[in-house]
């Protein structure tokens, strides 16, 4: 035939057959380290609850590892944690979702074209730096109107810890509001809706399961958060509902641990792995159920 | 049988009546947008303020001094200078290792991998990366390269440590990425004779380049301004040394600030703003270009079809 075969040389071959047999090994490698590690984790929680009996941990209403005699109940951190984040919760919920609909039904597309990429920096804006918001700003302003508040408080935390996660609620939100079919939006108007009520009776319920997912990969990301409640919910583990309070999150004890110097091998060490497989167990829990709503049918 | 259809047609209700009814749903809808509006700029106000409080507090502070001293017990003598280093350290060594192995891994599940469960999986996993807390890598790295690698706190640790936590967002990215180099570019690189590896080289990833650049730019602000990791592993001593080595011990400027925000004096807390404008100098600077990167390639794209 006229046409040439080239021949590839055989190192070429060898070469491709090299790429193609090692490439699966950079996939593996973190997900390999990942394993490790919670395999690590639950051994070393083990020798935790060998030491501490699970219905301590589970039951006794207070957590101090170094106070004689020592408690170990896990109930205060993760109250500490519930009532930072709900606090956030109440921040971010109602605004993010508020801006998401201004932004997918209601600004035009210029305005839209130029709040998102804000959003995004907003976004990347460090924890620390609010952090520090809290403690230098927030908390002495909190100071003014609530006397009897702490230095430490969960309400802070809450709410500068809110602030931060508003561009996380209005972008997952937006997104899924902006991903239903302008014909559904569409066919409502046409019927005479007002854009609000299309927005309310015909988006919000279409793009529902998308924006529960925003709002739980918020509340994951509210309760893993360590430096905001480390430097302004303080470290005080206890179980309470009154925000002006001080409390301690899992995040901040598990900073408090690395911080102190904790002999190796005492259960006070090994709490440090206690705590962190119940944040683990929470927030992939949380990222879990956010994926499973994801996925639920549109109602229709 | 003949069935017969009645359509009845509603007599229309006289339009002047409607007419309280639609100016309410009107001042309704205007309600929502003012509520929504006045929000907004709330939120938007008390950023700025916030920003523009750090920057009054930190700028009297950010002198020249500032940039070229070590940390002090003396505010005025105080200085940055190996926060900034370390995190520079930082930065580059967690490029170095997440980069390749964040791109490979996009490489091997678009380009490589047989379309089954076992991909699915690895994706799965991968994005279940992404929702582990920090501070969760924090304890993986003390357990792992600082204990069982038996590196110490030094800046190898604390990038093995940040490259684990910023890959997800890599490898999505460029599984985003090489996911919209159109078929034919793949098509017309194998037609002229490339090899697999050829055509991923210098066709698919140069393609693909602008939302991977843009991935990679997201990923190191994020360890850039990461924290709570760092902590855990042990980063907060005080280090009054600029690191020369990877095995050295070292400090970055996230840790430099929780460390003077912790001290009750108004001067470190100055110092501390004047280390969050350095900080946020630079994660700014990464997110923004990430930001015009993606948008720019976003419009080339809609200009070619």
């Amino acid at each position: 035939m006229g046409v040439t075969q080239t021949r590839r040389s055989p190192v070429t071959i060898a070469a491709e057959r090299l790429i193609e047999s090692l490439l699966p090994l950079f996939v593996l490698l973190p997900l390999l380290l990942i394993a490790i590690f919670l395999a690590f984790l639950f051994t070393n929680a083990f020798h935790f609850f060998q030491q501490v009996s699970l219905r301590e941990f589970l039951l006794e209403p207070n957590w101090h590892p170094l106070i004689q005699p020592p408690r170990y109940g896990i109930a205060p951190l993760v109250a500490g944690t519930l009532l930072t984040s709900a606090i956030a919760l109440l921040v971010a919920v109602p605004l993010g979702l508020i801006a998401a609909i201004v932004l997918s039904e209601f600004a035009p597309l210029r305005v839209r074209n130029v709040i998102k990429p804000i959003l995004d920096v907003l976004a990347g804006i460090p924890s620390i730096v609010y952090g520090y918001f809290a403690l230098v700003f927030v908390t002495p302003l909190l100071q003014k109107v609530f006397p009897t508040i702490e230095i430490f408080n969960a309400l802070s935390a809450g709410i500068v810890m809110g602030i931060m996660i508003i561009p996380l609620v209005t972008s997952l939100s937006e997104e899924s509001m902006a991903s239903v079919p302008t014909l559904v939006k569409e066919a409502a108007l046409a019927l005479g809706a007002t854009r609000l009520e299309t927005t309310f009776k015909v988006t919000i319920p279409y793009a529902l399961s998308g924006i529960i997912a925003s709002f739980l990969i918020a509340t994951g990301r509210a309760v893993g958060e360590t430096m905001i409640v480390t430097m302004a919910a303080g470290a005080t583990p206890r179980i309470t509902l009154n925000p002006l309070e001080g409390v301690q999150t899992l995040t901040a004890y598990i900073v408090q641990v690395s911080l102190g110097e904790t002999a190796l091998g005492t259960t006070g060490y090994y709490s440090l792995y206690a705590v962190g497989l119940v944040l683990f167990v929470l927030s992939f829990g949380l990222s879990l159920l956010g994926r499973w709503v994801a996925r639920w049918k549109r109602s229709e | 049988m003949e069935t017969q259809r009645i359509i009845r047609i509603p007599e229309l209700p006289d339009l002047e009546s409607l007419r309280p009814l639609v100016a309410r749903k009107r001042a309704l809808e205007r309600a929502f947008l003012a509520i929504a509006i006045v929000g907004a700029v709330i939120i938007f106000g008390i950023l700025l303020i916030l920003l523009l409080g750090v920057a009054l507090r930190g700028l009297p502070y950010l002198t020249p001094t500032f940039l070229t001293s070590p940390p002090s017990r003396f505010p005025e003598k105080a200085g940055v200078l190996p926060a900034l280093v370390g995190s520079l350290w930082l930065i580059v060594l967690t490029g170095a290792m997440s980069i390749p192995v964040g791109v490979l891994s996009a490489v091997y599940l678009e380009e490589y991998a047989p379309r089954n469960r076992i991909r699915r999986w690895l994706l799965l996993n991968i994005s279940n990366m992404s929702g582990i807390p920090a501070i969760m890598y924090g304890v993986l790295g003390l357990v792992i390269f600082v204990k069982l690698m038996a590196l110490g706190n030094s800046i190898l640790a604390g990038s093995l440590t940040m490259s684990l936590l910023v890959l997800p967002i890599i490898v999505i990215s460029t599984v985003e990425a090489i996911r919209l180099v159109p078929r034919s570019y793949r098509e017309a690189s194998l037609a002229l004779g490339a090899t697999k590896w050829q055509m991923v080289t210098r066709t698919v990833l140069p393609a693909a380049m602008p939302g991977i650049v843009s991935g990679i730019l997201l990923a190191l602000a994020r360890a850039l301004g990461e924290a709570a990791p760092l902590v855990t592993i042990g980063a907060l001593a005080y280090v009054a040394h600029v690191p020369t080595s990877v095995f050295d011990p070292f400090t970055v400027l996230s840790i430099q600030i929780f460390g003077w925000a912790s001290r009750p004096s108004s001067d470190f807390l100055g110092l501390a703003a004047a280390a969050i404008i350095v900080l946020l100098a630079i994660v700014f600077l990464l997110t923004i270009a990430s930001v015009v990167i993606r948008t720019r390639a976003i419009r080339m794209r809609g200009g070619i079809r």
